[in-house]
């Protein structure tokens, strides 16, 4: 919308925006194109979003496509698991991810298992919108980070954006694939600045990661809030250490050749994932290395992330548990 | 006969304090002029807290917290109904209800503030600590509440929730497994007319709450959750009759007059003369009048009430400061597990290090 529009700061074709605002452009942009999209989830509509997220869409395209639910988790997935079956292509909001539990059943036996089990027959475009990550004093049951449960499960895609650009363009790939998307937003980037295509046009395919940063000593790998932290790290020690950020962008599909040439130049590797460490993401991105590019290896691979306990509702605590650009500095400075 | 009516379902409400200070003598729960007090000076007390620990979010010095502003009566009258014996198990707004079992005020903040004692279960106290996710907690007092029945327990389990929370599963599957398995269980909802920023209106075309306990065979019933006598009254006989085996759903209508939590901005989505109206129904106001015409209240004794819980308050925030300061890093590794695995253990040893990393 023209009120937010502020040319981007360099590159043309762009302007700066937030996280937040990217979201909402996409929606916007994605709803303008094909009616057949509409978001729905609790205090989605009036309030524009517990996190402004969808701020001003009620009044741009009204309350049969901008909807407040009943708080009824696994009602309105499972509506929109039959609205996607049948030719509609619903965004879902889910709160906080911490209550995806509700909707697991729709989720796992029918979003996830549909097409196969009906032949191809069904299409299944639905896109879940949910919020991740700690930060904020919420305590454990509004604060985890659970992408790694639905990156794992067949039939579902992930997707766990760290800048605006990777936000608005994987939104709109979401909402275009057959396939059911799960977007996983940290609350804590939400006011992140970045430059952003204009262009209607823009997407970015599910499946790539991209560099935000070369480098040619360590590949940092790393989603959401702390592709942000890996940068400021990557700054701190920049002159000592030349460190290639990569925005993951997409756990499944993984983009594993973009992270493969980049281990091959580097020969370290960090990941960084604010899941619990013992079976997530980093876990799979280092399985992936070691199948492919175990050979360019020159020091064991580190992983960063928070501890295999849930997030403290003390700030003080929360503040401990959560990793941030030391950590990943600390990483790096650990194969260096 | 090819239609007839197969079953008549009728809906009460209940009002014992009307806001006009009149009394109805024969639902009048007649408690003696100390209880009465009592009940009075908690709601007093609670109305404070909620006003200080917003004001110490403001500060930083609280994590986020829901007030229960213009509840009092919904709670205090409900909580003061229960016996030793009774079980409570709470939502996330329920200090009044808190207060009303004696838990003490900065017991409450400790909890805000991430402490764990905040959220101790003592077995002699019978009350389980908040939970968050909506709705969660009405199945414990299912589950409570048929415990009491196996074990032929002459106690009962109230539950907490909130209009809103009638709209997820978990509370249709609580009543159903309470009607099925005779549980002592009282399900206590406050409808406060809004969940965050939806109205009551939008959560279901139902023209009750109360009315949900149908489809589940157990009985419903509505009160005037702002005339605390009233709440008094209904959820005693409901206790009563859940501790034979009974359960019953009370709709509680009421008004939350300040925040969701302290991350809320009502403004959004209410208008201020709905506000002013709801403020008129005031339920501490409507219990001091009363009190006052009974002479049991003069603006001394009120006085004097006030100055005590502002004292009290001031105690009870200094020691949850103390306590809060006594918070140990590695604390976050603790109560995870009775056993930590030997990754955790790892990691705790690892904690301390330079990296979150391995
Ligand atoms: C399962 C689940 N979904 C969503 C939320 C987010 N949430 C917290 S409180 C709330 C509204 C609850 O409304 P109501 O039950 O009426 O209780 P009230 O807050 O009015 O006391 C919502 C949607 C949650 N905590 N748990």
């Amino acid at each position: 919308m023209s009120t937010e529009a502020r040319p981007g700061a360099g590159t043309p074709g762009t302007e700066t925006m937030t996280v937040r605002e990217a979201i909402r452009a996409a929606l916007r942009e994605e709803m303008e194109r094909d009616d057949r999209v509409f978001l729905m989830g609790e205090d989605v509509a009036t309030f524009g979003g517990v996190f402004d997220v969808s701020d001003g869409l009620l009044d741009e395209f009204g309350d049969e496509r901008i909807r407040d639910t009943p708080i009824s988790e696994a009602g309105f997935t499972g509506a929109g698991v039959g609205a996607a079956a049948t030719g509609s292509r619903p965004v879902i909001e889910i709160m906080f991810s911490d209550f995806l539990g509700v909707p697991m059943e729709q989720i796992m036996n029918q979003m996830a298992k549909m097409r196969y089990m009906f032949g191809g027959k069904t299409d299944m475009p639905v896109t879940v919108r949910t919020t991740e990550g700690g930060g904020m004093g919420a305590a454990s049951q509004h604060s985890g980070t659970v992408h790694t449960w639905f990156a794992h499960f067949p039939g579902l895609l992930a997707v766990t954006p760290g800048t605006p650009a990777a936000a608005k363009g994987l939104l709109k790939s979401a909402i275009r694939s057959d396939d059911p998307v799960f977007f996983f937003e940290n609350k804590m980037i939400y006011e992140q600045e970045g430059d952003v295509p204009t262009d209607p046009d823009f997407t970015i395919p599910l499946g790539e990661a991209h560099v935000e940063r070369e480098g040619d000593d360590v590949t940092v790998v790393a989603t959401q809030r702390l592709v942000g932290e890996s940068l400021s790290a990557a700054d701190e020690l920049d002159g000592e250490v030349s460190v290639e950020v990569i925005d993951l962008r997409s756990l499944y599909p993984l983009d594993t050749d973009t992270l493969v040439e980049s281990v091959e130049k580097t020969g370290r590797l960090v990941v960084a994932d604010e899941s619990p460490l013992s079976y997530g993401v980093h876990a799979e991105v280092m399985a992936r290395i070691n199948d492919r590019a175990f050979f360019s290896l020159d020091a064991p691979m580190q992983r960063v992330g928070v501890p295999d306990t849930h997030i403290p509702f003390s700030p003080a605590l929360e503040a401990e548990v959560l990793p941030d650009a030391d950590d990943v500095r600390a990483a790096v400075e650990n194969v260096t | 006969m090819p239609r007839e009516t197969a079953v008549d379902f009728a809906i009460d409400r209940v009002q014992v304090l009307a806001p006009d200070g009149s009394v109805d003598e024969e639902l009048d729960p007649d408690l003696p002029e100390d209880r009465l007090l009592g009940l009075y000076r908690t709601m007093k007390l609670s109305r404070r807290l909620d006003e200080r620990a917003i004001a110490l979010q403001r500060r930083g010095e609280l994590g986020t917290y829901a007030p229960a502003i213009g509840q009092e009566a919904a709670q205090v009258g409900s909580a003061g109904a229960l016996s030793e014996s009774d079980w409570m198990v709470t939502s996330f707004r329920e200090t009044p209800a808190y207060l009303t079992r004696g838990t003490p005020p900065h017991v409450l903040l400790w909890y805000a503030m991430g402490m764990e004692e905040g959220a101790a279960v003592p077995r002699e106290t019978r009350n389980m600590p908040p939970s968050v996710p909506v709705g969660s907690q009405a199945l414990h007092a299912a589950g409570l509440g048929w415990a009491q029945e196996i074990r032929d327990e002459d106690a009962a389990t109230i539950g907490y929730f909130g209009d809103g929370a009638t709209s997820e599963g978990d509370v249709y599957e609580a009543l159903n497994l309470a009607g099925v398995y005779s549980s002592h269980a009282v399900f206590f909802c406050q409808n406060n007319q809004y969940a965050i920023s939806v109205p009551r209106e939008k959560q279901t075309k139902a023209e009750t709450l109360a009315q949900k306990a149908i489809s589940a065979g157990i009985e419903g019933v509505q009160v005037d959750g702002n005339d605390v006598l009233g709440t008094y009254a209904v959820t005693r006989d409901a206790l009563e009759s859940a501790r034979g085996g009974d359960p019953v759903l009370v709709e509680a209508l009421t008004y939350r007059r300040s925040l969701h939590t302290t991350a809320d901005d009502p403004s959004v989505y209410r208008l201020e003369e709905e506000e002013a109206e709801w403020e008129a129904r005031d339920p501490i106001e409507r219990f001091e009048a009363y009190l006052r015409d009974r002479g049991a209240l003069s603006d001394e004794r009120i006085a004097e009430i006030e100055a005590s819980i502002e004292d009290e308050l001031a105690e009870e925030i200094e020691r949850a400061k103390e306590g809060a300061q006594r918070i140990d890093p590695a604390d976050m590794f603790e109560y995870v597990y009775a056993t930590a695995p030997p990754e955790l253990e790892r990691q705790r040893a690892d904690f301390g290090g330079e990296s979150d990393g391995e």
